[in-house]
């Protein structure tokens, strides 16, 4: 706005009603004649500085008058002015011919004012859409069955957040997971989740030869050295910019990992965790089952409904979560974390059936899954099953996203208790930051 | 959001994809282009299935023909949007001939009055969604907050004179939507090849 310097003028036609106070650096564009579109109209003559009321210049034609009752249609057809310049402008649209054209014209429009409906789209015309698309002309290059999951839970996401106020961004999130069998968690925010993220996929962007969304090296390749590397870098806390970058490199992460299925060796590409690493179509899944996670607890902190994963896309997150529960038993029981194999009842070599608990997963995406127990190498077996555990595929996944407590987790039990115990606190201790 | 001032280069670079075959562009260019194909399908159809059936028909469309779109022509997104538009309509009058065909109440003047204010509507959604910010700033102070002019002038951090402006500017945008081209096809949206 404009500091000190006001200039006060009074209007033929106008007089009656009160001083208007114009910001002075109107002045100039009026001086241009060219805010009417184009027509001619005088300039205004400014008034001495000092406010005092200068007599009307006796040249003052009515034609100003319009120019300014012309301006003033569009907040009048929005009922936007005062009483008297409403009054003003309706009994000048007696009389000029064009203004009342121009006035009928701009009511109809404001007719045509909506507030915005925000249908939220279903996640579900997103797939129905791009099925149909895909029917009618087949894809040179298939988005693979193993990049699908994390495809579709990017756009579920991004729909969310398309949605969210600013604000919303800044509301506080709590992560969760299990350290060595207790509990931790950090407070972040919605726009740090984004961050995490970001940071974490791009452990799958730099496997696939992307660039690296750090702009620093992270002390280590882990998911929360790299956020925390992230957190470091930035000079702000994370706001609603980082969807942007998060977007983009979900939708190069899609595209490539499409590019490269086709080639041999993709076969053969590996993301490491640091401690630990995946094969690229594990990675993709695994990124997709965080994706979810946090969308969660990002929909939790804005209060805002969000739906589990489609049925065959929890499937396999559930299924990968069931493939590697062996090689976390065995280097759990290395740790003296969990139950000491019953060598002398069941030494088994590699490849024969084991000593096995049923995971019975219900609900949509559910299924069975026979975990060995004693070896990763062993083979699951339903008759060496010494337990079985039921629960809910949505809980299973909240169990191994450090969301429930191995204690906590609505399992139906049977059998072997220190197998069950082993399998769910193995099933908790997946989850990380 | 960032997709209205996307560059030209996206365009080119989402035309040479689509014609590529590659799914995870068709992915992408419904992340871009859902909701405004979805919010003016809906505006002209007025209801939610028939929205839905529509975003498929415009999606598969563009999948099908991806020369269809020439970037040398203008943005994709006011491409997309004509194409919309034009196949929402065609809709909207195949459903009422049909519907009247069958007895339905109403003459061939009252659906053309109708498919003429469902055109109009949607197209008012699409110049006030890619008018200039400022202009839609000061519309919204206005129709949605009604604030009057002095308030908005304050709220936005403009002079009184410039508000009265931006307000005029913005409703004479705006009622160009009732101008309609022979096929129901805005002639600003370039149409759709």
């Amino acid at each position: 706005m404009n500091g000190g310097a006001e200039r006060f003028e009074r209007f033929e036609g106008f007089g009656r009603h009160e001083r208007r106070q114009v910001g002075a650096g109107d002045d100039s564009r009026d001086g241009s004649g060219g805010r009417d579109g184009g027509e001619a109209v005088p300039p205004r003559v400014p008034a001495e500085d000092g406010g005092q009321p200068v007599p009307e210049p006796l040249t003052a034609p009515p034609v100003l008058a319009h120019g300014v009752l012309k301006a003033l249609l569009g907040a009048w057809a929005l009922a936007a002015c005062s009483a008297q310049e409403t009054a003003a402008v309706e009994e000048h649209l007696g009389t000029c011919g064009p203004c009342a054209d121009e006035a009928l014209r701009l009511r109809e429009a404001v007719g045509l004012l909506h507030a915005e409906d925000s249908l939220d789209l279903a996640p579900a015309l997103r797939t129905r859409v791009l099925q149909g698309c895909l029917d009618r002309r087949a894809p040179r290059i298939p988005v693979p069955d193993w990049v699908a999951p994390y495809d579709a839970e990017t756009a579920r996401l991004d729909a969310l957040l398309q949605d969210i106020g600013n604000a919303e961004w800044h509301a506080p999130v709590r992560l969760r997971w299990f350290e060595g069998d207790r509990p931790v968690s950090r407070r972040t925010t919605v726009a740090g989740v984004i961050a995490h993220l970001l940071s974490v996929d791009g452990l799958v962007a730099v496997a696939l030869g992307l660039d690296d969304p750090l702009p620093r090296a992270a002390d280590a390749p882990t998911p929360t050295a790299r956020t925390e590397a992230y957190r470091r870098a930035s000079r702000f806390p994370p706001s609603r910019g980082v969807r942007g970058p998060w977007r983009e490199q979900s939708h190069a992460l899609v595209r490539t990992a499409s590019l490269t299925s086709g080639n041999s060796g993709s076969e053969k590409l590996s993301v490491s965790y640091g401690d630990f690493e995946l094969p690229l179509r594990d990675a993709m899944l695994d990124r997709a089952f965080e994706c979810w996670i946090h969308a969660e607890d990002i929909a939790e902190a804005v209060a805002y409904p969000y739906e589990p994963p489609a049925p065959r896309h929890l499937h396999r997150m559930i299924d990968l979560a069931a493939r590697v529960l062996p090689t976390v038993l065995a280097e759990r029981r290395r740790a003296g974390l969990a139950t000491p194999p019953r060598q002398t009842r069941h030494l088994v070599p590699a490849g024969s059936p084991g000593r096995s608990l049923r995971l019975e997963i219900e609900g949509l995406g559910g299924g069975e899954w026979l975990i060995p127990l004693d070896s990763p190498a062993a083979v699951g077996s339903a008759d060496h099953a010494v337990a079985h555990v039921a629960l809910d595929g949505v809980e299973f996944c909240r169990l191994a996203a450090g969301r429930v407590s191995p204690e906590d987790a609505a399992a139906g039990q049977e059998g072997d208790r220190e197998a069950i115990r082993d399998v769910l606190s193995a099933a908790a201790s997946l989850s990380r930051m | 959001m960032a997709t209205n001032d996307a560059p030209p280069r996206w365009d080119r670079r989402m035309q040479q994809r689509l014609a590529h075959g590659e799914a995870a562009a068709l992915g992408e260019l419904y992340d871009r282009f859902a909701s405004l194909v979805h919010g003016l399908a809906h505006r002209v159809l007025g209801d939610e299935p028939a929205a839905d059936a529509l975003t498929c028909d415009v999606f598969a469309h563009i999948w099908e023909h991806p020369d269809a779109y020439d970037p040398h022509e203008g943005p994709m997104r006011s491409w997309v949007a004509a194409l919309t538009h034009r196949l929402a309509v065609q809709r909207l009058r195949t459903t009422g001939t049909a519907a009247l065909a069958r007895g339905g109440e109403g003459t061939t003047e009252d659906l053309e009055r109708r498919v003429h204010r469902a055109s109009a509507a949607a197209r008012a959604d699409y110049i006030v969604q890619s008018m200039p910010t400022p202009l839609r700033a000061a519309l919204e102070r206005a129709y949605f907050q009604r604030r009057d002019y002095r308030q908005a002038a304050a709220d936005l951090g403009i002079t009184e004179d410039e508000a009265r402006r931006r307000l005029r500017l913005g409703l004479q945008l705006l009622s160009t939507a009732h101008h309609t081209g022979p096929s129901g096809v805005p002639p600003e949206h370039g149409g759709a090849r």
